[in-house]
Protein backbone atom coordinates (compact mmCIF):
# COMPACT_ATOMS: atom_id res chain seq x y z
CA UNK A 1 0.00 0.00 0.00
CA UNK A 2 2.48 2.65 1.26
CA UNK A 3 4.68 2.23 -1.80
CA UNK A 4 6.87 5.23 -3.21
CA UNK A 5 6.76 6.63 -6.89
CA UNK A 6 10.48 5.38 -7.09
CA UNK A 7 9.68 1.43 -5.70
CA UNK A 8 7.28 1.63 -8.52
CA UNK A 9 9.65 2.74 -11.04
CA UNK A 10 12.29 0.69 -10.03
CA UNK A 11 9.40 -2.18 -10.37
CA UNK A 12 9.18 -1.13 -13.67
CA UNK A 13 12.46 -1.79 -14.83
CA UNK A 14 13.69 1.92 -14.70
CA UNK A 15 17.56 2.52 -13.76
CA UNK A 16 17.97 4.85 -11.30
CA UNK A 17 20.02 6.60 -13.64
CA UNK A 18 16.87 7.52 -15.56
CA UNK A 19 15.34 8.38 -12.74
CA UNK A 20 17.58 11.08 -11.55
CA UNK A 21 17.19 12.08 -15.44
CA UNK A 22 13.73 12.20 -15.54
CA UNK A 23 13.58 14.34 -12.20
CA UNK A 24 16.32 17.40 -13.74
CA UNK A 25 13.92 17.02 -16.91
CA UNK A 26 11.35 18.04 -14.67
CA UNK A 27 12.57 20.45 -12.66
CA UNK A 28 13.94 22.03 -15.83
CA UNK A 29 10.28 21.92 -17.65
CA UNK A 30 8.65 23.82 -14.41
CA UNK A 31 11.20 25.96 -14.58
CA UNK A 32 12.97 25.61 -11.00
CA UNK A 33 16.16 25.89 -9.83
CA UNK A 34 18.47 23.39 -10.37
CA UNK A 35 18.63 22.49 -6.85
CA UNK A 36 15.50 21.58 -6.55
CA UNK A 37 16.05 18.46 -8.61
CA UNK A 38 17.10 16.64 -5.93
CA UNK A 39 13.91 17.61 -3.50
CA UNK A 40 11.99 16.08 -6.27
CA UNK A 41 14.12 12.62 -6.15
CA UNK A 42 13.74 12.48 -2.65
CA UNK A 43 10.17 13.55 -3.15
CA UNK A 44 9.74 10.90 -5.31
CA UNK A 45 11.69 8.56 -2.75
CA UNK A 46 10.15 8.84 0.53
CA UNK A 47 6.61 9.79 -0.09
CA UNK A 48 3.94 7.28 -0.38
CA UNK A 49 2.37 7.62 -3.83
CA UNK A 50 -1.04 9.50 -4.52
CA UNK A 51 -3.25 7.60 -6.78
CA UNK A 52 -4.02 9.66 -9.25
CA UNK A 53 -8.02 8.40 -11.07
CA UNK A 54 -8.97 9.23 -14.22
CA UNK A 55 -12.14 9.19 -15.00
CA UNK A 56 -13.76 10.52 -19.14
CA UNK A 57 -16.75 11.32 -19.65
CA UNK A 58 -17.88 13.41 -22.84
CA UNK A 59 -14.84 13.58 -25.01
CA UNK A 60 -12.86 12.10 -27.77
CA UNK A 61 -9.68 10.47 -26.17
CA UNK A 62 -7.41 13.05 -27.63
CA UNK A 63 -6.04 13.83 -23.93
CA UNK A 64 -4.92 10.24 -23.17
CA UNK A 65 -3.30 10.33 -26.78
CA UNK A 66 -1.40 13.45 -25.90
CA UNK A 67 -0.49 12.41 -22.25
CA UNK A 68 1.09 8.73 -23.30
CA UNK A 69 3.45 11.03 -26.01
CA UNK A 70 5.00 13.03 -23.27
CA UNK A 71 8.41 13.07 -24.88
CA UNK A 72 10.96 13.74 -21.70
CA UNK A 73 12.94 10.37 -20.88
CA UNK A 74 10.93 8.28 -18.95
CA UNK A 75 8.10 10.66 -18.72
CA UNK A 76 5.73 8.22 -20.57
CA UNK A 77 6.71 5.10 -18.10
CA UNK A 78 7.44 7.24 -14.62
CA UNK A 79 4.20 8.99 -15.36
CA UNK A 80 1.90 5.88 -16.41
CA UNK A 81 3.90 4.09 -13.23
CA UNK A 82 2.57 7.35 -11.21
CA UNK A 83 -0.67 6.99 -12.08
CA UNK A 84 -2.78 4.04 -10.86
CA UNK A 85 -3.64 2.62 -13.85
CA UNK A 86 -6.61 0.67 -12.67
CA UNK A 87 -8.32 3.60 -12.90
CA UNK A 88 -7.86 4.99 -16.47
CA UNK A 89 -10.43 2.95 -18.75
CA UNK A 90 -8.86 3.16 -21.69
CA UNK A 91 -4.92 2.49 -20.66
CA UNK A 92 -5.82 -0.52 -17.88
CA UNK A 93 -5.66 -3.71 -18.75
CA UNK A 94 -8.61 -4.93 -16.71
CA UNK A 95 -12.03 -4.00 -18.13
CA UNK A 96 -15.46 -4.08 -16.97
CA UNK A 97 -16.65 -4.56 -13.40
CA UNK A 98 -13.89 -5.59 -12.09
CA UNK A 99 -12.25 -2.24 -13.36
CA UNK A 100 -14.89 0.01 -11.86
CA UNK A 101 -14.21 -2.18 -8.46
CA UNK A 102 -10.95 -1.01 -8.12
CA UNK A 103 -11.72 2.67 -8.68
CA UNK A 104 -14.34 2.41 -6.05
CA UNK A 105 -12.12 0.67 -4.00
CA UNK A 106 -9.35 3.40 -4.24
CA UNK A 107 -11.59 6.59 -3.38
CA UNK A 108 -12.72 4.68 -0.32
CA UNK A 109 -8.88 3.23 0.82
CA UNK A 110 -7.59 6.59 -0.14
CA UNK A 111 -10.18 9.16 1.44
CA UNK A 112 -9.35 12.47 1.10
CA UNK A 113 -5.97 11.67 -0.40
CA UNK A 114 -6.20 11.21 -4.36
CA UNK A 115 -5.87 13.59 -7.29
CA UNK A 116 -8.99 13.24 -9.63
CA UNK A 117 -8.19 13.78 -12.86
CA UNK A 118 -11.10 14.05 -15.19
CA UNK A 119 -10.79 13.99 -19.25
CA UNK A 120 -14.01 15.31 -21.00
CA UNK A 121 -17.08 16.54 -19.71
CA UNK A 122 -20.57 15.79 -17.83
CA UNK A 123 -24.16 16.74 -20.04
CA UNK A 124 -26.83 18.26 -17.99
CA UNK A 125 -29.73 17.82 -20.46
CA UNK A 126 -32.34 14.90 -19.82
CA UNK A 127 -30.62 14.26 -16.43
CA UNK A 128 -27.02 13.75 -17.67
CA UNK A 129 -28.58 10.75 -20.19
CA UNK A 130 -26.18 11.69 -22.90
CA UNK A 131 -23.39 10.01 -21.42
CA UNK A 132 -23.36 6.47 -18.91
CA UNK A 133 -20.71 6.04 -17.16
CA UNK A 134 -21.14 2.07 -15.69
CA UNK A 135 -25.19 2.45 -16.11
CA UNK A 136 -25.39 6.07 -14.18
CA UNK A 137 -24.71 9.71 -15.69
CA UNK A 138 -21.43 10.60 -16.04
CA UNK A 139 -22.24 14.10 -13.93
CA UNK A 140 -23.40 11.44 -11.02
CA UNK A 141 -19.45 9.67 -11.41
CA UNK A 142 -17.47 13.31 -11.38
CA UNK A 143 -19.83 14.27 -8.46
CA UNK A 144 -19.03 10.82 -6.82
CA UNK A 145 -15.71 10.47 -7.37
CA UNK A 146 -14.74 14.49 -6.42
CA UNK A 147 -16.60 13.96 -3.33
CA UNK A 148 -13.50 12.82 -1.40
CA UNK A 149 -10.84 14.04 -3.73
CA UNK A 150 -7.72 16.70 -2.88
CA UNK A 151 -7.73 18.33 -5.93
CA UNK A 152 -9.37 17.55 -9.72
CA UNK A 153 -7.16 18.00 -12.83
CA UNK A 154 -9.26 19.64 -16.12
CA UNK A 155 -7.85 17.67 -18.82
CA UNK A 156 -8.08 19.49 -21.75
CA UNK A 157 -10.77 22.35 -23.37
CA UNK A 158 -13.81 19.71 -22.82
CA UNK A 159 -13.17 19.51 -19.02
CA UNK A 160 -12.18 23.19 -18.45
CA UNK A 161 -14.72 24.99 -20.97
CA UNK A 162 -16.77 22.85 -22.33
CA UNK A 163 -15.08 22.23 -26.18
CA UNK A 164 -16.84 21.16 -29.12
CA UNK A 165 -19.91 19.27 -27.52
CA UNK A 166 -20.22 22.53 -25.63
CA UNK A 167 -20.55 24.40 -28.81
CA UNK A 168 -23.32 26.61 -29.69
CA UNK A 169 -26.05 25.07 -29.70
CA UNK A 170 -25.23 22.89 -27.05
CA UNK A 171 -28.02 20.28 -27.61
CA UNK A 172 -26.36 18.12 -24.22
CA UNK A 173 -26.19 20.88 -22.13
CA UNK A 174 -22.60 19.52 -21.84
CA UNK A 175 -20.65 21.82 -18.91
CA UNK A 176 -17.31 22.27 -17.86
CA UNK A 177 -16.38 20.18 -14.68
CA UNK A 178 -16.25 23.36 -12.77
CA UNK A 179 -20.26 23.61 -12.68
CA UNK A 180 -20.29 21.10 -11.56
CA UNK A 181 -17.72 20.27 -8.70
CA UNK A 182 -17.63 23.56 -6.90
CA UNK A 183 -15.97 22.66 -3.26
CA UNK A 184 -12.44 21.29 -4.58
CA UNK A 185 -9.31 23.10 -6.03
CA UNK A 186 -9.70 22.80 -9.96
CA UNK A 187 -6.27 22.51 -12.68
CA UNK A 188 -7.47 23.91 -15.61
CA UNK A 189 -5.43 22.33 -17.95
CA UNK A 190 -6.95 23.64 -21.52
CA UNK A 191 -6.23 22.64 -24.74
CA UNK A 192 -7.17 19.69 -27.95
CA UNK A 193 -5.65 18.55 -26.61
CA UNK A 194 -2.89 19.82 -24.15
CA UNK A 195 0.45 19.41 -24.33
CA UNK A 196 1.64 15.75 -23.90
CA UNK A 197 4.48 17.89 -21.24
CA UNK A 198 2.64 20.05 -19.97
CA UNK A 199 0.32 17.14 -18.76
CA UNK A 200 2.99 15.59 -17.12
CA UNK A 201 4.65 18.54 -15.85
CA UNK A 202 1.36 19.25 -14.01
CA UNK A 203 1.19 15.66 -12.64
CA UNK A 204 4.28 15.41 -11.52
CA UNK A 205 4.51 19.13 -9.83
CA UNK A 206 1.09 18.20 -7.88
CA UNK A 207 2.57 15.44 -6.81
CA UNK A 208 6.05 16.26 -5.88
CA UNK A 209 5.09 19.07 -4.25
CA UNK A 210 1.86 18.06 -2.59
CA UNK A 211 0.20 21.02 -3.81
CA UNK A 212 -1.25 22.71 -6.50
CA UNK A 213 0.70 24.84 -9.29
CA UNK A 214 -0.06 28.63 -9.21
CA UNK A 215 -2.98 29.09 -11.06
CA UNK A 216 -4.67 32.29 -12.73
CA UNK A 217 -7.94 33.80 -12.58
CA UNK A 218 -9.23 31.50 -15.17
CA UNK A 219 -7.72 28.18 -13.03
CA UNK A 220 -4.96 27.95 -15.42
CA UNK A 221 -1.39 26.93 -14.02
CA UNK A 222 0.75 30.16 -15.09
CA UNK A 223 3.49 28.41 -15.70
CA UNK A 224 2.45 27.19 -18.93
CA UNK A 225 -0.34 29.01 -19.72
CA UNK A 226 0.43 33.30 -18.79
CA UNK A 227 1.51 33.98 -22.23
CA UNK A 228 0.37 33.86 -25.64
CA UNK A 229 1.41 31.46 -28.68
CA UNK A 230 2.16 35.24 -30.75
CA UNK A 231 4.77 36.37 -27.70
CA UNK A 232 7.20 33.38 -28.21
CA UNK A 233 6.41 32.26 -32.05
CA UNK A 234 9.08 31.84 -33.82
CA UNK A 235 7.60 34.11 -36.91
CA UNK A 236 6.63 36.91 -34.57
CA UNK A 237 9.67 38.88 -36.57
CA UNK A 238 7.45 38.49 -39.36
CA UNK A 239 4.50 39.63 -37.59
CA UNK A 240 6.25 43.13 -36.53
CA UNK A 241 8.08 43.42 -39.89
CA UNK A 242 4.68 43.87 -41.87
CA UNK A 243 4.88 40.61 -43.93
CA UNK A 244 2.43 37.91 -44.21
CA UNK A 245 1.17 35.01 -46.00
CA UNK A 246 -1.51 36.43 -48.37
CA UNK A 247 -3.16 33.18 -49.31
CA UNK A 248 -2.19 29.14 -48.54
CA UNK A 249 0.61 28.48 -50.89
CA UNK A 250 1.37 31.91 -52.25
CA UNK A 251 5.05 32.68 -51.98
CA UNK A 252 5.13 34.52 -48.26
CA UNK A 253 3.67 30.89 -47.33
CA UNK A 254 6.64 28.96 -48.41
CA UNK A 255 9.00 31.43 -47.03
CA UNK A 256 7.17 30.53 -43.61
CA UNK A 257 5.96 34.32 -42.95
CA UNK A 258 3.37 35.19 -39.91
CA UNK A 259 -0.38 33.56 -40.83
CA UNK A 260 -1.74 36.48 -38.75
CA UNK A 261 -3.82 37.35 -42.28
CA UNK A 262 -4.87 33.64 -42.36
CA UNK A 263 -7.01 34.01 -38.96
CA UNK A 264 -4.17 32.76 -37.03
CA UNK A 265 -5.14 32.71 -33.54
CA UNK A 266 -1.49 32.78 -32.23
CA UNK A 267 -2.50 36.54 -30.58
CA UNK A 268 -4.93 35.42 -28.78
CA UNK A 269 -4.22 31.70 -27.74
CA UNK A 270 -2.80 31.32 -24.32
CA UNK A 271 -0.47 27.84 -24.52
CA UNK A 272 2.74 26.88 -24.38
CA UNK A 273 3.11 25.12 -27.79
CA UNK A 274 5.22 28.00 -29.54
CA UNK A 275 8.08 27.15 -26.59
CA UNK A 276 7.36 23.50 -25.61
CA UNK A 277 6.01 22.07 -28.90
CA UNK A 278 5.06 19.36 -29.74
CA UNK A 279 6.19 15.25 -30.39
CA UNK A 280 9.56 15.58 -28.40
CA UNK A 281 9.89 19.46 -29.66
CA UNK A 282 9.45 18.66 -33.05
CA UNK A 283 7.08 21.03 -34.32
CA UNK A 284 3.96 23.06 -33.66
CA UNK A 285 0.95 23.68 -36.08
CA UNK A 286 2.70 27.53 -36.82
CA UNK A 287 5.71 25.92 -37.75
CA UNK A 288 4.08 23.13 -39.88
CA UNK A 289 2.31 25.98 -42.21
CA UNK A 290 -1.16 26.43 -40.53
CA UNK A 291 -2.50 29.37 -38.11
CA UNK A 292 -3.10 28.34 -34.30
CA UNK A 293 -7.07 27.35 -34.15
CA UNK A 294 -7.15 28.77 -30.74
CA UNK A 295 -7.96 25.21 -29.14
CA UNK A 296 -6.94 26.22 -25.66
CA UNK A 297 -9.29 29.10 -25.41
CA UNK A 298 -12.41 29.54 -23.94
CA UNK A 299 -15.26 28.69 -26.66
CA UNK A 300 -12.87 28.51 -29.53
CA UNK A 301 -15.48 26.83 -31.25
CA UNK A 302 -17.54 29.64 -31.79
CA UNK A 303 -15.02 32.42 -32.37
CA UNK A 304 -15.75 32.39 -36.18
CA UNK A 305 -13.71 30.46 -38.70
CA UNK A 306 -10.28 29.35 -38.04
CA UNK A 307 -9.44 30.88 -41.28
CA UNK A 308 -10.60 35.34 -40.49
CA UNK A 309 -8.56 37.52 -38.23
CA UNK A 310 -11.44 39.00 -37.61
CA UNK A 311 -14.39 37.41 -36.10
CA UNK A 312 -17.65 36.45 -37.50
CA UNK A 313 -20.69 37.99 -35.45
CA UNK A 314 -23.63 35.45 -35.67
CA UNK A 315 -25.90 37.93 -34.97
CA UNK A 316 -25.39 40.29 -38.31
CA UNK A 317 -25.82 36.61 -40.62
CA UNK A 318 -22.84 34.95 -41.88
CA UNK A 319 -19.83 36.61 -43.28
CA UNK A 320 -20.33 40.02 -41.34
CA UNK A 321 -17.19 41.00 -38.82
CA UNK A 322 -17.20 43.89 -37.05
CA UNK A 323 -15.74 46.00 -39.71
CA UNK A 324 -18.41 45.16 -41.84
CA UNK A 325 -21.07 45.60 -39.19
CA UNK A 326 -18.92 48.70 -38.57
CA UNK A 327 -19.06 50.09 -42.01
CA UNK A 328 -22.63 49.29 -43.09
CA UNK A 329 -23.76 51.11 -39.63
CA UNK A 330 -21.85 54.30 -40.43
CA UNK A 331 -23.46 54.19 -43.82
CA UNK A 332 -27.17 54.03 -42.40
CA UNK A 333 -25.54 57.37 -40.02
CA UNK A 334 -24.58 58.88 -42.88
CA UNK A 335 -27.14 58.43 -44.91
CA UNK A 336 -29.85 59.32 -41.74
CA UNK A 337 -27.96 62.53 -41.49
CA UNK A 338 -27.92 63.86 -44.97
CA UNK A 339 -31.69 63.20 -45.20
CA UNK A 340 -32.00 65.05 -41.73
CA UNK A 341 -29.82 67.65 -43.31
CA UNK A 342 -32.01 67.91 -46.21
CA UNK A 343 -35.02 67.96 -44.32
CA UNK A 344 -33.61 71.14 -42.30
CA UNK A 345 -32.57 73.00 -45.48
CA UNK A 346 -36.08 72.48 -47.24
CA UNK A 347 -37.96 73.73 -43.76
CA UNK A 348 -35.70 76.60 -43.36
CA UNK A 349 -35.91 77.06 -47.47
CA UNK A 350 -39.73 77.33 -47.61
CA UNK A 351 -40.17 79.07 -43.62
CA UNK A 352 -38.26 82.04 -45.95
CA UNK A 353 -40.24 81.43 -48.62
CA UNK A 354 -43.35 82.25 -46.83
CA UNK A 355 -42.31 84.67 -44.57
CA UNK A 356 -42.81 83.57 -41.90
CA UNK A 357 -40.94 84.97 -38.83
CA UNK A 358 -40.38 83.04 -35.70
CA UNK A 359 -37.37 84.81 -34.94
CA UNK A 360 -35.74 84.82 -31.20
CA UNK A 361 -34.74 87.76 -29.54
CA UNK B 1 -47.72 71.80 -29.10
CA UNK B 2 -45.61 74.48 -28.06
CA UNK B 3 -44.07 77.05 -30.24
CA UNK B 4 -42.61 78.69 -27.67
CA UNK B 5 -38.55 79.16 -27.34
CA UNK B 6 -36.72 78.64 -23.95
CA UNK B 7 -33.41 79.89 -22.53
CA UNK B 8 -34.27 83.52 -24.47
CA UNK B 9 -33.34 85.18 -21.53
CA UNK B 10 -30.23 83.52 -21.02
CA UNK B 11 -27.30 85.31 -20.57
CA UNK B 12 -24.85 85.55 -23.39
CA UNK B 13 -21.86 85.54 -24.44
CA UNK B 14 -21.03 83.11 -22.12
CA UNK B 15 -17.76 81.74 -21.18
CA UNK B 16 -18.58 77.33 -21.83
CA UNK B 17 -15.83 75.61 -22.24
CA UNK B 18 -13.04 76.32 -20.34
CA UNK B 19 -9.52 75.77 -21.58
CA UNK B 20 -8.62 72.32 -19.82
CA UNK B 21 -12.29 70.92 -21.68
CA UNK B 22 -11.15 72.56 -25.20
CA UNK B 23 -7.67 70.75 -24.52
CA UNK B 24 -9.07 67.27 -23.58
CA UNK B 25 -11.65 68.03 -27.16
CA UNK B 26 -9.10 68.70 -29.62
CA UNK B 27 -6.19 66.19 -27.86
CA UNK B 28 -8.83 63.30 -28.06
CA UNK B 29 -9.90 64.13 -30.96
CA UNK B 30 -6.32 64.04 -33.00
CA UNK B 31 -5.65 60.30 -30.88
CA UNK B 32 -8.80 59.24 -31.72
CA UNK B 33 -8.09 59.38 -35.79
CA UNK B 34 -4.83 58.08 -35.01
CA UNK B 35 -6.45 55.16 -33.47
CA UNK B 36 -9.14 54.54 -35.95
CA UNK B 37 -6.46 54.80 -38.90
CA UNK B 38 -4.02 52.53 -37.09
CA UNK B 39 -6.41 50.37 -35.61
CA UNK B 40 -8.42 49.34 -38.68
CA UNK B 41 -4.47 48.30 -39.88
CA UNK B 42 -4.15 45.97 -36.64
CA UNK B 43 -7.12 44.08 -37.46
CA UNK B 44 -6.71 44.09 -41.07
CA UNK B 45 -2.55 44.75 -42.01
CA UNK B 46 -1.78 46.39 -45.34
CA UNK B 47 -0.20 43.91 -48.28
CA UNK B 48 2.77 42.19 -46.62
CA UNK B 49 5.98 44.23 -46.88
CA UNK B 50 9.16 42.29 -49.72
CA UNK B 51 12.63 42.01 -48.26
CA UNK B 52 14.70 40.79 -44.67
CA UNK B 53 12.24 41.28 -42.01
CA UNK B 54 15.06 42.79 -40.48
CA UNK B 55 14.34 45.79 -42.63
CA UNK B 56 11.28 46.42 -41.74
CA UNK B 57 9.00 47.28 -39.03
CA UNK B 58 5.79 48.59 -40.50
CA UNK B 59 3.15 46.12 -37.96
CA UNK B 60 5.96 47.92 -35.05
CA UNK B 61 5.05 51.09 -35.95
CA UNK B 62 1.39 50.73 -36.15
CA UNK B 63 1.11 49.32 -32.96
CA UNK B 64 3.26 51.78 -31.19
CA UNK B 65 1.27 54.66 -32.61
CA UNK B 66 -1.85 52.71 -31.58
CA UNK B 67 -0.87 52.27 -28.10
CA UNK B 68 0.88 55.94 -27.54
CA UNK B 69 -2.34 57.43 -29.22
CA UNK B 70 -4.39 55.36 -26.74
CA UNK B 71 -2.33 56.59 -23.78
CA UNK B 72 -3.01 59.84 -24.83
CA UNK B 73 -6.88 59.25 -25.28
CA UNK B 74 -6.44 57.87 -21.66
CA UNK B 75 -5.08 60.76 -20.55
CA UNK B 76 -6.95 63.48 -21.91
CA UNK B 77 -9.75 61.64 -20.82
CA UNK B 78 -8.01 61.66 -17.11
CA UNK B 79 -7.72 65.13 -17.26
CA UNK B 80 -11.65 65.49 -18.83
CA UNK B 81 -13.00 63.92 -15.42
CA UNK B 82 -10.39 66.15 -13.41
CA UNK B 83 -11.72 68.89 -14.79
CA UNK B 84 -15.25 67.90 -14.24
CA UNK B 85 -14.63 67.86 -10.66
CA UNK B 86 -13.17 71.28 -10.87
CA UNK B 87 -13.97 72.57 -14.01
CA UNK B 88 -17.32 75.18 -14.17
CA UNK B 89 -20.80 73.39 -14.13
CA UNK B 90 -20.57 73.00 -18.27
CA UNK B 91 -17.98 70.69 -17.52
CA UNK B 92 -19.79 68.32 -15.43
CA UNK B 93 -22.80 68.20 -18.12
CA UNK B 94 -21.85 64.81 -19.67
CA UNK B 95 -20.76 63.02 -16.72
CA UNK B 96 -24.08 63.76 -14.71
CA UNK B 97 -26.71 63.04 -16.95
CA UNK B 98 -27.54 59.74 -14.68
CA UNK B 99 -28.32 62.01 -12.11
CA UNK B 100 -30.54 64.63 -13.88
CA UNK B 101 -32.39 61.98 -15.71
CA UNK B 102 -33.57 61.40 -12.11
CA UNK B 103 -35.01 65.04 -12.77
CA UNK B 104 -38.83 65.43 -14.26
CA UNK B 105 -38.17 69.14 -15.78
CA UNK B 106 -34.78 67.18 -17.56
CA UNK B 107 -37.00 64.87 -19.34
CA UNK B 108 -39.78 67.97 -20.69
CA UNK B 109 -36.31 69.77 -21.66
CA UNK B 110 -35.12 66.93 -23.48
CA UNK B 111 -38.18 65.77 -25.48
CA UNK B 112 -38.64 69.42 -26.49
CA UNK B 113 -35.30 68.70 -28.11
CA UNK B 114 -35.98 65.86 -29.80
CA UNK B 115 -39.32 67.60 -31.21
CA UNK B 116 -36.98 70.20 -32.60
CA UNK B 117 -34.75 67.46 -34.48
CA UNK B 118 -38.35 65.99 -35.58
CA UNK B 119 -39.50 68.85 -37.38
CA UNK B 120 -41.93 69.46 -34.89
CA UNK B 121 -40.96 72.37 -33.10
CA UNK B 122 -39.40 74.73 -35.72
CA UNK B 123 -37.05 76.34 -33.21
CA UNK B 124 -34.67 74.87 -30.92
CA UNK B 125 -34.81 75.76 -27.30
CA UNK B 126 -31.26 77.57 -26.07
CA UNK B 127 -28.40 76.27 -23.95
CA UNK B 128 -25.74 77.82 -22.79
CA UNK B 129 -23.92 74.75 -22.76
CA UNK B 130 -25.34 71.20 -24.49
CA UNK B 131 -28.84 70.80 -24.97
CA UNK B 132 -30.65 67.79 -23.06
CA UNK B 133 -30.00 65.19 -25.85
CA UNK B 134 -26.67 66.20 -26.98
CA UNK B 135 -25.92 65.28 -23.30
CA UNK B 136 -27.25 62.45 -23.29
CA UNK B 137 -26.03 61.20 -26.48
CA UNK B 138 -21.85 62.56 -24.53
CA UNK B 139 -22.52 60.30 -22.00
CA UNK B 140 -24.08 57.52 -23.73
CA UNK B 141 -22.15 57.17 -26.37
CA UNK B 142 -18.81 59.23 -25.78
CA UNK B 143 -17.95 58.76 -21.93
CA UNK B 144 -19.34 55.07 -21.72
CA UNK B 145 -17.77 54.53 -24.75
CA UNK B 146 -14.27 56.02 -24.12
CA UNK B 147 -14.17 54.09 -20.47
CA UNK B 148 -14.90 50.94 -21.95
CA UNK B 149 -12.16 51.33 -24.96
CA UNK B 150 -9.71 52.76 -22.46
CA UNK B 151 -10.38 49.38 -20.45
CA UNK B 152 -10.32 46.73 -22.86
CA UNK B 153 -7.59 48.69 -25.09
CA UNK B 154 -5.43 48.37 -21.52
CA UNK B 155 -6.78 44.89 -21.11
CA UNK B 156 -5.63 44.23 -24.90
CA UNK B 157 -1.91 45.97 -24.11
CA UNK B 158 -1.63 44.29 -21.08
CA UNK B 159 -1.40 40.81 -22.98
CA UNK B 160 1.69 41.83 -24.84
CA UNK B 161 3.41 43.69 -21.65
CA UNK B 162 2.82 40.07 -19.92
CA UNK B 163 1.96 39.46 -16.75
CA UNK B 164 3.79 41.51 -14.18
CA UNK B 165 2.62 44.45 -16.13
CA UNK B 166 0.40 46.97 -14.95
CA UNK B 167 -1.56 46.61 -17.74
CA UNK B 168 -1.82 43.05 -17.40
CA UNK B 169 -2.79 43.52 -13.72
CA UNK B 170 -5.23 45.93 -13.36
CA UNK B 171 -6.95 45.32 -16.67
CA UNK B 172 -5.81 42.19 -18.27
CA UNK B 173 -6.71 40.20 -15.03
CA UNK B 174 -10.22 40.70 -14.93
CA UNK B 175 -11.43 41.97 -18.55
CA UNK B 176 -10.09 38.43 -20.31
CA UNK B 177 -12.17 36.20 -17.86
CA UNK B 178 -15.02 38.86 -18.40
CA UNK B 179 -15.68 38.94 -21.45
CA UNK B 180 -14.62 35.72 -22.23
CA UNK B 181 -11.28 35.25 -24.12
CA UNK B 182 -9.14 37.14 -25.63
CA UNK B 183 -10.16 36.80 -28.95
CA UNK B 184 -13.55 38.37 -27.92
CA UNK B 185 -12.36 41.06 -26.07
CA UNK B 186 -10.80 42.08 -29.51
CA UNK B 187 -13.76 41.72 -31.55
CA UNK B 188 -15.55 43.92 -28.67
CA UNK B 189 -12.60 46.37 -28.62
CA UNK B 190 -13.36 47.07 -32.64
CA UNK B 191 -17.10 47.14 -32.44
CA UNK B 192 -16.57 50.10 -30.02
CA UNK B 193 -14.54 51.68 -32.14
CA UNK B 194 -17.32 51.74 -35.26
CA UNK B 195 -19.29 52.86 -32.03
CA UNK B 196 -17.55 55.94 -31.50
CA UNK B 197 -17.34 56.47 -35.43
CA UNK B 198 -21.24 56.52 -35.46
CA UNK B 199 -20.89 59.13 -32.70
CA UNK B 200 -18.64 61.43 -34.44
CA UNK B 201 -20.32 61.63 -37.55
CA UNK B 202 -23.81 62.28 -35.25
CA UNK B 203 -21.67 64.87 -33.37
CA UNK B 204 -20.27 66.67 -36.27
CA UNK B 205 -23.82 66.85 -37.90
CA UNK B 206 -25.61 68.29 -35.22
CA UNK B 207 -22.43 70.34 -33.82
CA UNK B 208 -22.47 71.97 -37.70
CA UNK B 209 -26.76 72.22 -37.84
CA UNK B 210 -26.93 74.13 -34.77
CA UNK B 211 -24.21 76.15 -35.54
CA UNK B 212 -25.98 77.22 -38.68
CA UNK B 213 -29.94 77.36 -37.17
CA UNK B 214 -29.45 77.54 -33.83
CA UNK B 215 -28.47 81.37 -34.04
CA UNK B 216 -26.00 80.18 -31.17
CA UNK B 217 -22.13 79.94 -31.95
CA UNK B 218 -21.11 76.18 -31.20
CA UNK B 219 -18.06 75.53 -33.32
CA UNK B 220 -16.00 78.13 -32.64
CA UNK B 221 -17.29 78.15 -28.59
CA UNK B 222 -15.16 74.96 -28.73
CA UNK B 223 -11.70 76.79 -30.16
CA UNK B 224 -12.52 80.41 -28.09
CA UNK B 225 -14.65 78.82 -25.36
CA UNK B 226 -17.06 81.94 -25.34
CA UNK B 227 -20.57 80.76 -26.72
CA UNK B 228 -22.35 84.12 -28.06
CA UNK B 229 -25.33 84.63 -30.01
CA UNK B 230 -24.73 84.73 -34.03
CA UNK B 231 -25.54 88.18 -35.70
Amino acid sequence: MSDTFYDVLRRQGISRRSFLKFCSLTTASLGLSPTVAPQIAHALETKPRTPVIWIEGLECTCCSESFIRSAHPLAKDAVLSLLSLDYHMTLAAAAGEQLHENALHTIEKYKGNYILAIEGNPPLNEDGMYCIYYGKPFVEAVKHYAKDAKAVIAWGSCASWGCVQAAKPNPTNAVPIDKVITDKPIIKVPGCPPIAEVMSAIVTYVLTFDRLPELDRQGRPKMFYSQRIHDKCYRRPHFDAGQFVEKWDDEGARAGLCLYKMGCKGPTTYNACSTTRWNEGVSFPIQSGHGCIGCSEDGFWDKGSFYDRLTTIPAFGIEANADKVGAVAAGVVGAAVVAHAAVTAIKKASEKGSGAKVEEK
Amino acid sequence: MSTTMEGRDLKFPVYVWEAPVRLWHWTMALAMLVLWGTGYFIGSPLPSVPGEASESYLMGYIRFAHFAAGYIFAVAFLLRVYWAIVGNRHAREIFLVPLYMLRPAWWRSFFRVVAHYLFIRPRNDWHQGHNQLAMAAMFGMYVLGAVFMIVTGFALYGEGTLAGSWANRYFTSWVLPLLGQSQAVHTWHHLCAWYLFWFTIVHLYFVIREDITSGLTVVSSMISGWRDIKN
